[in-house]
């Protein structure tokens, strides 16, 4: 009975771990744990001087010995109990909470009542959620997009200096690139290869799809151009209907990234190479800084900072709202175009 | 307590895929696990969010005509546009927090031909020539200490 329990738990143990039957090419080839720096003897009763080990020392013995699988064990028992404990526990809370879509809920309160009876005439934006982030909350968005940069920027230093071999550390910097993709091969080359029986599992069966697709092609003709209007329509409508510069900028990335599966990475580059992902987002981030930091040094009342709201209604209206959605479309774009570009070919 | 909660399903769903979250974070010691975990957080959180944020039969946060040149600025007429807001910088935060997490993971990956963080621990660097394993004066002072009282 107590053997069947134990390895019903211990079953159950290695399903959760993953340490069940799995295919051939996971990429984890199953090692020995490296041996021990010396061979222990179990402390065990028959142990000539065992017991006259005191307590402590036998206790660090022990834990020598079996405090890999206790502490496993453990890890095991304290999570599946934490995990259950968070989540009565926030069950009972929610429980408690107001009925789900009641207009009395505490959550719809003064601050509400204010951005939409008066955001319409103090931003000039239909769209009220656009008006109050990019106007009465525009530099907690610039934040966002400047944390959306600085993780392009360390993806781009993680993943296109690869080599960890010292040739290649000395290389020139990547930036010097005008010359065209010649100079820059040799670089990342010696990068690359040290990737290879990595990706190769998984991407040999990719990578003929990416060349010459008839179908691909033909529908990424005919459907790249639609996707990069709509994406132009939705940041430049960001303060007339849902949407904005983080939508439409995804959007716009999108059609990059189609491009680039259906026709090559060096199609993308010529109208999008790092050189212009560096400039347009540093350039988008920096005029939005500028703009918005002047609509705040001068008021951030729409008095004296000279910037009409408009018309609510009309596309020029909405004061700074839609240079500064074409801003953040900017940097959206080129940065969730960077990730694709940088995790599947290591280079922009 | 139950009905209450399929009062509050969305909300209750939005819970229990957060505890789903969280046990793959802490169980797999698979490296891309855990961020698919993370991210099953991310998104129960927005769940949360929109659900808060939703009111029964009213329109989107976007002012409706009420007649020529004139808008329905009433609070009762819309939904919560805060939490809208909120799920926004949530999502923006997500997205570059996964992208970075696997950019390290990557790198993790190339660096000791593993994914297993355990398995990473305990294995020496395969991209390294292996240097002569110099005992930590630990070890060392246990094996002393061993050879003493003639367990060793």
């Amino acid at each position: 009975m107590i053997e069947k329990l134990t390895s019903l738990f211990k079953g159950f143990r290695d399903w959760v771990e993953g340490n069940g039957p799995r295919p051939e090419n996971e990429g984890m080839p199953p090692e020995a744990p490296p041996p021990l720096p010396f061979t222990l003897k179990p402390p065990t009763a028959h142990s000539a001087r065992f017991h006259e080990l005191t307590i402590r020392e036998r206790r660090r013995l022990w834990l020598e010995s079996y405090g890999g699988d206790l502490f496993s064990s453990l890890y095991v028992g304290i999570g599946i109990l934490a995990c259950v404990l968070f989540v009565f526990v926030l069950l009972a809370a929610v429980a408690e909470l107001p009925p789900f879509g009641d207009p009395g809920n505490p959550a719809n309160n003064e601050v509400v009542q204010r951005y939409v009876e008066r955001g319409g005439r103090e931003t000039g934006a239909q769209n009220i959620v656009a008006g109050m982030i990019l106007d009465y909350r525009a530099f907690d968005t610039f934040g966002e997009s400047v944390v959306l940069f600085t993780a392009a920027v360390c993806v781009l230093m993680l993943l296109s200096t690869v080599a960890d071999d010292s040739s290649s550390r000395t290389a020139p910097c990547r930036f010097v690139q005008n010359s065209g993709l010649t100079a820059l091969k040799p670089v990342q080359n010696s990068g690359l290869t040290a990737l290879k029986p990595v990706q190769n599992s998984g991407l040999t069966a990719l990578k003929p799809v990416q060349r010459d697709d008839a179908i691909l092609r033909g529908v990424a003709s005919l459907s790249i151009p639609i996707i990069l209007l709509l994406g132009c329509a939705v940041v430049v409508e960001g303060h007339l209907s849902p949407g904005g510069g983080f939508s439409g900028g995804a959007i716009l990335s999108a059609g990059l990234i189609l491009c680039a599966n259906a026709y090559g990475f060096d199609r993308v580059h010529r109208v999008f190479s790092e050189r212009t992902f560096v400039r347009s987002s540093s350039g988008a981030l920096l005029a939005y800084a500028v703009m918005k930091g002047w609509s705040f040094f001068s008021g951030a009342n729409h008095i004296e900072s000279g910037i009409p709201t408009g018309k609510v209604g009309n596309i020029l209206s909405g004061g700074l709202i839609l240079p500064l959605n074409i801003c953040v479309g900017l940097v959206v774009a080129g940065t969730l175009y960077s990730f694709y570009a940088l995790f599947s070919e290591g280079e922009i | 307590m139950l009905g209450r909660l399929i009062l509050n399903h969305y909300e209750a769903a939005a819970i229990i895929l957060s505890g789903i979250g969280l046990a793959t974070l802490l169980f797999h010691r698979n490296l891309i696990k855990k961020i698919l975990g993370l991210n099953i957080m991310d998104s129960a959180c927005f769940l949360f969010l929109a659900a808060k944020g939703y009111v029964a039969r009213r329109a989107a946060p976007i002012l409706l005509p009420a007649s020529e040149g004139r808008w329905v600025a009433h609070a009762g007429a819309y939904v919560n546009p805060i939490p809208a807001g909120l799920v926004l910088t949530g999502i923006v935060v997500s997205v570059s927090v996964t992208a970075f997490a696997l950019a390290l993971t990557l790198r993790f990956y190339k660096h000791y031909g593993t994914l297993d963080i355990d398995a990473a621990f305990t294995r020496t660097r395969g991209t390294e020539p292996e240097e002569e394993a110099s005992p930590d004066p630990a070890t060392e002072k246990m094996r002393e200490r061993l050879e003493q009282e003639g367990l060793l």
